[in-house]
Order: structure tokens, then C-alpha cells, then sequence
């Protein structure tokens, strides 16, 4: 750090908004379309484990090796092939999702009692209504609580994807920030991104309970 | 039963066969054929892994039969797709099952709606399946299962279960889960609700008084699924097919089969009539003609103050209420055999007088004529 430069410039700040206002968006944006890909994938795996029980451990193995790949070698490893691009960011942000989206989505599944899904066939339930009519709408609090998990993880991830040449909000605190000398963009880059993480899993937490209004209503003679 | 028409079908169930393993390995299921006429109540019973409820699953096919034909108005359901034909039939588990992201309401129309009612005749049919349940559509509509006790719950997969008028119910142990107290009534609801909607019903349950309380016909199955015996619940007691069934039935079976019986059921014996001040004479004379020895002495209204023993006759003159044995057995035509003897056994003359709803006399019974009907199968005229 220059000596003199200060933690904040406010001026800064105010002068360069409409950079913070693009990492920002450019965060967003990379965080959205690692967590939906990343959702869409472990949802169809999801359902495919449902089908063939013996790929559990084989699906669970794998994505768990992915995900305890430390971040910056999964970059190295990716840039051979898909290069420094955003490509390689989202192949890296979607795999770390995987393993906590899938075990959520099939531990939600299985919150299912056996005797609602018994009496949901006996009533007549094709299998498919049985899925998005009944099974997915019990099952949606866990995998609401698994989508909050790999959100917020995402939201942190997205950061480190600025050694790449990505980052949304990481790019401020890598590029401008550690490599200029600049405190201040360190700061606000940090506690954007923190306060992007507190507001996805406040927002998905609402969503989760106003699609939910049976799991609050519990009590008056239970 | 009432004379309400049946909107049952005949459930019928040939030679039907299940074995989970491959051939040679145990039946769940054994040749088992039964038919269930429509609008009565087949109660399934037998101790655990006699196949009850396997073979309640082979009706809606949720298990499919390895060999044998299940019919349903003589339609064989093997043709018919599963989803439909469970569509058609009505599904009551001891576990409920209701939806829990679902109201009560929404439980209720969920076969109606998999068949695409229109919303405004699902509504209605809603708010009728609720009061046909005793529950207030007002109160319980919007309710979720969570806030819902368990007799409540019950209901409502009742009501579930009847939703779209189905012809045939199964019903898997419905009233297992819920206390004994709350057991009984539910179950009276239950017949009462059956008397008017009269659909064919087969009712899984390991309880033998359940069954007794429920059926118009028994099926008793034991280990392997193997038929011991069809019948109806007093034929069952009467005349144990078996040495299995007499042992399922348990030792007190004459006692159980009094309680299928009621007063009214029995031919009743004229009795003889005095009132205070008339002459002993001519009672005297009635009462040695009487099967009876005893003379019933009432009051101006008819009903019965107390008993009188033939042999106080003898002296003439007028009649003396104080030589009355006081508090004769009052029993009425809907009074189970049962309850009539215990009243009988527990007074000093054991008779019953048989009155109506204003305490008139309209014959009486004997304990021998309860002990009679104990030595011969067949019901008396009347059930």
C-alpha cells in the first residue's frame, strides 16, 4: 500500500460507481448461472440416482472429489482446455454446487413419508404427479436450505475467479484492490460481496417459506 | 342395514395366487377365492403374514396377483390401467397418509381434481365430504394435517378416500392408530356412514372384535394366505370352520356371538298380566298354562312395576303389590343378547321384560331362550 493512502476515499467510491454497479451485476450474473446449471444437473442426477440406486455412491464419490478440489488447481486445470475465459469460471463454480444440491435434493426426497407416497398411488397418482405434485413440494424446504448453502458458497467462489480474469466483485478486490495498491476497492468489493451473500439467502429463505405455509403451521393439536 | 340402494360393485376374487419368490418359494396368497357382494363389508382378519393385506393390494393392484383374476363388476382389473381403476376406488391406510402441503380441503379434492372436475363442483363436493365426516367445512377447510388430531385426520382420509364416489373402498387397519375410546366411535361413524352410502368395502384389521363389529362377512386368513374360512361374523362363531379359526375366534366366542343378536331377533314370550286389585284367580289359572312362572304385575300405563311368583296366587282374593318381587329386567328390541342376559343374570327372576319406547310392555324373554339360541347356528328371523 502507498504510504498515506487511506482504508476508504469516499470519492472514489462516489466517482466510480458505475464500474462497482457492473462487477456487481457481473457478479450476480455469474452467481445465477452457476447455481441454476448447477441446480438443473443435480436435479436430473438427482432423479437418475432415484431410478438406479447403485450410481448413489458413484455420483456422490465423484462430486465430492470435485468438490474438495481446491479452487485455484481446478482453474489450472481447467485452463489447458477451456482456457481463461468465463467458461472456465462457470465449469469450476457449477462443480463446487453439485455435491451439496444433490444431496439435498435426494435427502428431501426421502423426507417424504412412505405412507403419503402409498397413498398418493393407491389414489391414483401417475408416477410423474406423484414427483412434481407431491414429492418436490415436501421436499422443498431441504432443497431450499441445500440452494441457500450452494448460493452463499457460490456468491464467495465467484471472488476467487478474478485470477482467471472474471470475479465480478472479485475483480475489485484482486485486480484493483490487491494488485493496485488500493484498499479501497478491497473494502468495497468485500462487503459487497458479503452483503450479496446475506441478501440471496435472506431472499431464498422468504421464497422457501412463502411456497411452504404448511411447515409453519404446526400445533393446535398435532 | 337400511334400505338404502348399494352403489357398490360385486368385488370378486378367483383362485388368486401371490408368491414374492420365485416359483416353489412360500404364498403370500394361496388359491384364494372370495366375492364380496356389493355394498357389504368384507373384513380381511388373521394373525400377521397371513397375506390380509396383500390381498387387499391385489384389488387395486398396488401388488399384482402371480396367478388368478380379480374382477370388479366382472371387469377383470388386470385390463385396466392401474391409475384408472385406482381413480375408481377408494384408499383409507392406518397411517392416513393425508398431504401435508396440502389443506384439509385440497386433501379432500385431490381424486376429484386427478379427474378433472370442474372447481366449482369439487368445492361443493368438498363442503358435503366434509359434513358427511362430521367435520365443520367452515372450521376445517383451510386447516393443514399438522394442526389436525389424529381421529380428525382419520376423517378426513375417509373423506378423502370418498371423494369421487367410488364403488369400492379398502380400507388397511383405518382405525389401528387411534386409542380405543376414539376406535369405537369412529367406528360407529363409520357403519353409520356406511348405512347410508352403502359402498362394497374390504377391511383389513388383526382385530377380531373389529371385525365382528364391522363385517357382513368374514374372511379369515391364515399364514400363507391360505382361506380358513368365509362367512358371515355369526357363522364364524357359531360354526368355527376349523381348530384355527375356533383358536382365532378366541374361547368366548358364544358371548361375542350374543353381541351380534338382539333382543328383537328372539320370539317373545306372552307374559301374564295382573294389575293391582284384580283377582288372583284367574291370573292363577293363566300361570299354569304359562311357560312362565311368574305373573307381571304393571301399572295403568302398562309398564312393568314387578314380579309376582305363581305359587303367591294360590290364596284367591285380590292382588297384593306388596308381595311383588320389584324391578323387573327392562330390556328393548335393539338390546344385544348379550346385555339382555347380563341384566337377566343379574336379578333375582331371570326374565327380561321386553318394553317399547314408553316403558310398555310388550313380551319377555327367558335366559334359557338365550341359551338356546347359543346351542343352534343359525340367527332367529329378523337380522
Amino acid at each position: 500500500m502507498p504510504p498515506g493512502e487511506p482504508f476508504i476515499r469516499p470519492a472514489w467510491i462516489v466517482d466510480n460507481l458505475d464500474v462497482i454497479w457492473q462487477r456487481l451485476t457481473e457478479h450476480v450474473g455469474m452467481t445465477l448461472t452457476a447455481v441454476v446449471i448447477g441446480f438443473a444437473i443435480s436435479f436430473a442426477a438427482a432423479l437418475l440416482i432415484r431410478r438406479r440406486r447403485t450410481l448413489t455412491a458413484v455420483v456422490l464419490g465423484f462430486t465430492g472429489i470435485l468438490y474438495a478440489i481446491p479452487s485455484l488447481a481446478l482453474f489450472a486445470f481447467l485452463i489447458p482446455f477451456t482456457g481463461i475465459s468465463f467458461l472456465s469460471a462457470e465449469i469450476a463454480l457449477v462443480s463446487y454446487t453439485l455435491l451439496i444440491l444433490i444431496r439435498n435434493i435426494l435427502l428431501g426426497l426421502e423426507s417424504v413419508p412412505p405412507e403419503v407416497v402409498e397413498a398418493a398411488t393407491g389414489m391414483g397418482y401417475t408416477p410423474r404427479q406423484l414427483l412434481w405434485r407431491v414429492e418436490l413440494p415436501i421436499a422443498l424446504p431441504i432443497i431450499v436450505a441445500g440452494l441457500r448453502i450452494a448460493t452463499v458458497t457460490t456468491v464467495g467462489l465467484v471472488t476467487v475467479t478474478a485470477l482467471i480474469g472474471q470475479g465480478g466483485l472479485g475483480y475489485l478486490i484482486v485486480v484493483t484492490g490487491v494488485r493496485g495498491f488500493f484498499p479501497t476497492a478491497i473494502w468495497v468489493g468485500a462487503v459487497l460481496s458479503i452483503a450479496l451473500a446475506v441478501l440471496a439467502d435472506v431472499a431464498l429463505l422468504g421464497v422457501q417459506r412463502w411456497l411452504t405455509p404448511w411447515s409453519r403451521a404446526r400445533g393446535s393439536a398435532a | 342395514m337400511t334400505g338404502t340402494p348399494t352403489t357398490g360393485a360385486v368385488v370378486a376374487l378367483e383362485h388368486v395366487t401371490k408368491r414374492y419368490g420365485p416359483p416353489g418359494t412360500p404364498t403370500a396368497v394361496s388359491d384364494l377365492s372370495l366375492t364380496v357382494p356389493a355394498g357389504e363389508i368384507c373384513v380381511l382378519v388373521g394373525p400377521s403374514g397371513c397375506g390380509k393385506t396383500t390381498t387387499m393390494k391385489m384389488i387395486n393392484r398396488l401388488v399384482e396377483p402371480t396367478s388368478g383374476a380379480v374382477t370388479i363388476d366382472g371387469e377383470d382389473v388386470s385390463r385396466l390401467p392401474p391409475v384408472e381403476l385406482r381413480r375408481r376406488i377408494g384408499y383409507v391406510i392406518q397411517q392416513v397418509g393425508l398431504f401435508p402441503h396440502m389443506t384439509v380441503g385440497e386433501n379432500a379434492a385431490v381424486v376429484p381434481r386427478l379427474l378433472r372436475w370442474p372447481a366449482g363442483q369439487v368445492r361443493e363436493r368438498v363442503t358435503e365430504l366434509l359434513d358427511l365426516v362430521g367435520l365443520d367445512p367452515a372450521a376445517y377447510r383451510d386447516r393443514y394435517p399438522s394442526e389436525l388430531s389424529g381421529g380428525e385426520r382419520q376423517r378426513v382420509g375417509v373423506a378423502r378416500a370418498l371423494a369421487a364416489d367410488p364403488p369400492v373402498m379398502l380400507m388397511d387397519e383405518p382405525f389401528g392408530a387411534v386409542d380405543p375410546i376414539r376406535r369405537d366411535r369412529l367406528q360407529n361413524e363409520f357403519l353409520r356412514l356406511q348405512a347410508r352410502v352403502r359402498k362394497t368395502i374390504v377391511f383389513v384389521t388383526h382385530d377380531v372384535d373389529e371385525a365382528i363389529k364391522m363385517a357382513d362377512r368374514i374372511a379369515i386368513l391364515q399364514r400363507g394366505g391360505i382361506l380358513a374360512q368365509y362367512d358371515t361374523p355369526n357363522t364364524i362363531l357359531a360354526e368355527p370352520g376349523s381348530e384355527f379359526v375356533e383358536r382365532f375366534v378366541g374361547a368366548d366366542r358364544g358371548l361375542k356371538r350374543l353381541s351380534l343378536m338382539r333382543v328383537r331377533d328372539l320370539p317373545l314370550i306372552e307374559p301374564v298380566v295382573v294389575r293391582v286389585g284384580e283377582r288372583t284367580h284367574e291370573a292363577q289359572r293363566a300361570v299354569d298354562t304359562s311357560p312362565v312362572d311368574y305373573a307381571l304385575l304393571v301399572d295403568a300405563q302398562e309398564r312393568p312395576i314387578g314380579w309376582i311368583d305363581g305359587a303367591d296366587l294360590a290364596g284367591g282374593g285380590a292382588i297384593d303389590p306388596s308381595a311383588a318381587t320389584p324391578g323387573a329386567s327392562l330390556l328393548e328390541p335393539e338390546t344385544t343378547l348379550r346385555d339382555a342376559l347380563s341384566a337377566m343374570l343379574a336379578s333375582s327372576v331371570q326374565l327380561g321384560a321386553v318394553v317399547d319406547e314408553r316403558e310398555r310392555i310388550l313380551g319377555l324373554v327367558s335366559v334359557d331362550q338365550i341359551s338356546a339360541v347359543l346351542q343352534t347356528a343359525a340367527l332367529p328371523a329378523g337380522r
